[in-house]
């Protein structure tokens, strides 16, 4: 890892970008993992004044929608059933608590870093029911697709997943169409394209006239993606370009969307704090009926509002920055989330709050 | 802990023949069976003097300054890579009066466990418990045992309180703490947390990650006697990791901290497992590990020293104390740029990706 975290080399990217600028560009990085790449290693501050950093939606815990976590409290809570989630879902808040304190209240919630472990967990017991809330991209598609076909193979009758799946191409769609967007170039996430390839992004940049360069999460990778945005925009180009090609294919991880496309089918999905966007999630597919968790159980929670002080819409669509926020640091702290931004990690909201020091916990 | 060790703690100690297997809610009752138990393990095992007296209390003598503290233990699992829970609550309790500046003496040792436990586990934890008193040259001099019924509890608790007098050239406190002074850290960070991480999550590596659960008294007073009051502070990261121990100084000493990533020191497998289960090593456990504020003029003589000892033969230094920005950490990241250092708002959640 640490060739990918070089200072001399850095140094030398940072240098090239400082002599390539000529005037102000807004780059927007889609991934979460990235925001928390460009925090954590400061790179924001390195930057020179004229290159300004748009923090994407990509925080998949982010833009899960309040009612699906609500559904997921209830399922936990009220049918009993054992759920199973990544760890970072555990503090978003619902539209009354949020599952660790579901789990506090003596709920069955555990944290698994995969969902075939849910699967095990569903065989050791087969009274019980189990659902894994599948969040995520791309990126955990497979593996959580892989969790059905599993089951299905094995006869497992008491798992389900409740998934809420979001892709990346048609947020960035979304993003630009945004008429208070103001954003000249992407940098694409990584893993999401080291399953997807990099063909969805050609369209996209040659109809919005946009550079796309699909890029790693190491802080060199980033700076170096950051570089080939700039390069592009002072040449006027828009292309797509990979800058993480030590592990992304052109056409991906063709097995990966081989078993996504088995289990999953595109439809319209709602992002949390952004609204419902045009084909930009996966459902599981009618064959599979039995293992999808929202037909599974017959659950209808009632839409319960957001907090009206959160603006994490705005922020995921980079029209504001988390400071420009009049909550932040104030009301809504990582101890007490407004908006799921201040939640994860790779929210950009408490990435700034944890790492640029703006304010003291 | 090596296998050759177990093995050899297991022939010097064979667990007595017993007329049960499991611990039972009876074994708590203060009657027969807690005499059946206490008698055919706790007492033999950790006999000394003041322990053998079998008196409610323990009648101990005590001059000039003393050191008190107190910790609870509890992990899951009981048994990991590099130890168990009795000897982490041992080398706990022993090392948070070490950070004191003093020589632990005598300990209080309670148990609650929770009913079904194996008695072979609970002679397991106890072998480990004398041993470490042993390493530490501390005593076990009187105690406590309660059963739960089962699900009450996570097969087993145990608490340790202890004193020791304070060393007579010791100067501990954080108001000693000055601009320029050196922060040394021990050794590899994050090893204890990322063995329980590992064996939780069925990890594999080509090594096993081990704790580093140690007792650091021995350490601990030979710096003290070398470099006395050249010693600022002592702190042990146990839970919340370096991270959050050094953000708790600076806040409270209204002190400023710089810290370099790139001298951190780390084992290569336990950044790995890190990264792999996205996880920040800077907040993760460690249990054989401390972090000194030394003068800037003691401080490389002082990484010397430690050097030459088992327990500080990876020390480093990886920051000092700054006039600017009170109450910050500032950490230099490995490529040169800035970012703060803050307290986490609650567990370490895993990231999705």
């Amino acid at each position: 890892m640490s060739e990918y975290r070089d200072p001399e080399l850095a140094k030398k990217y940072l240098e090239e970008i400082k002599n390539t600028v000529s005037r102000p560009w807004s780059i927007m990085e889609v991934c979460g993992g990235q925001t928390h790449s460009l925090v954590k290693n400061g790179i924001i501050d390195m930057l020179p004044d004229t290159v300004t950093m748009i923090h994407g939606p990509g925080c998949p815990v982010c833009v899960t929608p309040l009612n699906l976590i609500d559904k997921a409290i209830y399922l936990a809570e009220e049918k009993g059933v054992i759920l199973c989630s990544f760890g970072d879902m555990l503090r978003v808040p619902g539209s009354q608590k949020n599952l660790l304190e579901v789990k506090a209240e003596g709920a069955d919630v555990r944290i698994l870093y995969s969902p075939l472990e849910a699967v095990k967990i569903a065989e050791d017991n087969p009274d019980k029911e189990v659902v894994f809330f599948a969040v995520g991209f791309e990126t955990t598609a497979p593996a959580n697709a892989l969790s059905v076909v599993h089951a299905h193979r094995r006869g497992v009758k008491n798992y389900s997943i409740l998934a809420s799946h979001v892709l990346v191409p048609p947020a960035i769609k979304a993003v630009i169409d945004d008429e208070e967007s103001k954003i000249d170039g992407f940098l694409a996430a990584g893993h999401v394209c080291t399953i997807m390839g990099n063909s969805e992004y050609h369209p996209l940049s040659a109809e919005y006239k946009v550079p796309i360069v699909v890029t790693g999460f190491e802080p060199l990778d980033v700076l170096q993606g950051i570089l080939m945005v700039i390069r592009q925009l002072e040449q006027s180009k828009s292309e797509v370009e990979n800058q993480y090609a030590r592990i992304v294919r052109e056409d991906g991880n063709p097995e990966a969307q081989k078993v996504i496309n088995e289990v999953f089918e595109i439809r319209n999905q709602m992002w949390r704090g952004i609204g419902e966007i045009p084909e930009s999630g996966y459902a599981v597919r009618e064959k599979y009926a039995e293992f999808d968790a929202t037909k599974k159980y017959d659950v209808t929670i009632e839409e319960a509002p957001e907090n009206p002080d959160c603006i994490s819409g705005q922020i995921m669509k980079g029209i504001k920055k988390p400071f420009e926020c009049s909550q932040f640091g104030k009301k809504c702290k990582p101890t007490n989330p407004l908006g799921a931004p201040m939640v994860s990690s790779e929210g950009a909201c408490a990435a700034y709050y944890h790492f640029s020091g703006l304010v003291e916990a | 802990m090596s296998e050759n060790n177990k093995i050899r703690m297991q022939l010097q100690c064979p667990m007595p023949k017993l007329d049960f297997d499991v611990i039972t809610l009876g074994h708590g009752s203060g009657g027969v069976l807690t005499n059946k138990l206490l008698d055919s393990g706790v007492f033999d095992l950790l006999s000394n003097d003041i322990l053998d007296e079998r008196h409610d209390g323990a009648f101990l003598e005590l001059n000039g300054k003393t050191a008190f503290s107190t910790d609870s233990f509890l992990v899951s699992p009981i048994f990991f890579p590099g130890g168990n829970i009795g000897e982490l609550a041992i080398n706990g309790t022993v090392n948070d009066l070490a950070m004191c500046g003093a020589t632990p003496k005598y300990l209080s040792l309670s148990f609650i466990i929770e009913e079904g436990l194996p008695v072979k586990e609970f002679w397991d934890i106890l072998v480990a418990i004398k041993f470490a008193c042993e390493k530490a040259g501390v005593q076990v001099v009187t105690g406590d045992t309660k059963v739960v019924e089962k699900g009450k509890g996570d097969k087993i608790f145990i608490n340790t309180s202890g004193v020791g007098p304070i060393h007579e050239k010791a100067n501990i406190s954080a108001k000693n703490i000055s601009v320029g002074d050196k922060i040394i850290i021990s050794g590899n960070v994050a090893s204890h947390g990322m063995a329980i991480m590992s064996v939780r999550e069925g990890l594999e590596f080509e090594s096993e990650i081990i704790s580093d659960t140690t007792n650091l008294n021995h350490t601990i007073i030979n710096l003290i006697e070398k470099f006395g009051s050249n010693i600022h502070l002592l702190t042990d990261p146990t839970r919340g990791g370096v991270a959050t121990v050094l953000k708790e100084i600076a806040q409270s000493s209204e002190i400023g901290i710089d810290l370099k990533q790139r001298d951190f020191p780390i084992d290569e497998q336990v950044a790995s497992a890190c990264e792999l289960l996205g996880l920040d090593p800077l907040y993760v456990a460690n249990e054989g590990l401390f972090i000194a504020f030394v003068s800037e003029s003691e401080a490389d003589a002082v990484l010397a020293t430690l050097h030459q000892d088992e327990n500080g033969k990876n020390a480093r230094i990886i920051g000092s104390v700054v006039q600017e920005h009170p109450k910050q950490v500032i950490m230099e990241s490995a490529i040169g740029g800035k970012r703060v250092i803050s307290m986490l708002p609650g567990e370490q959640l895993p990231r999705i990706c």
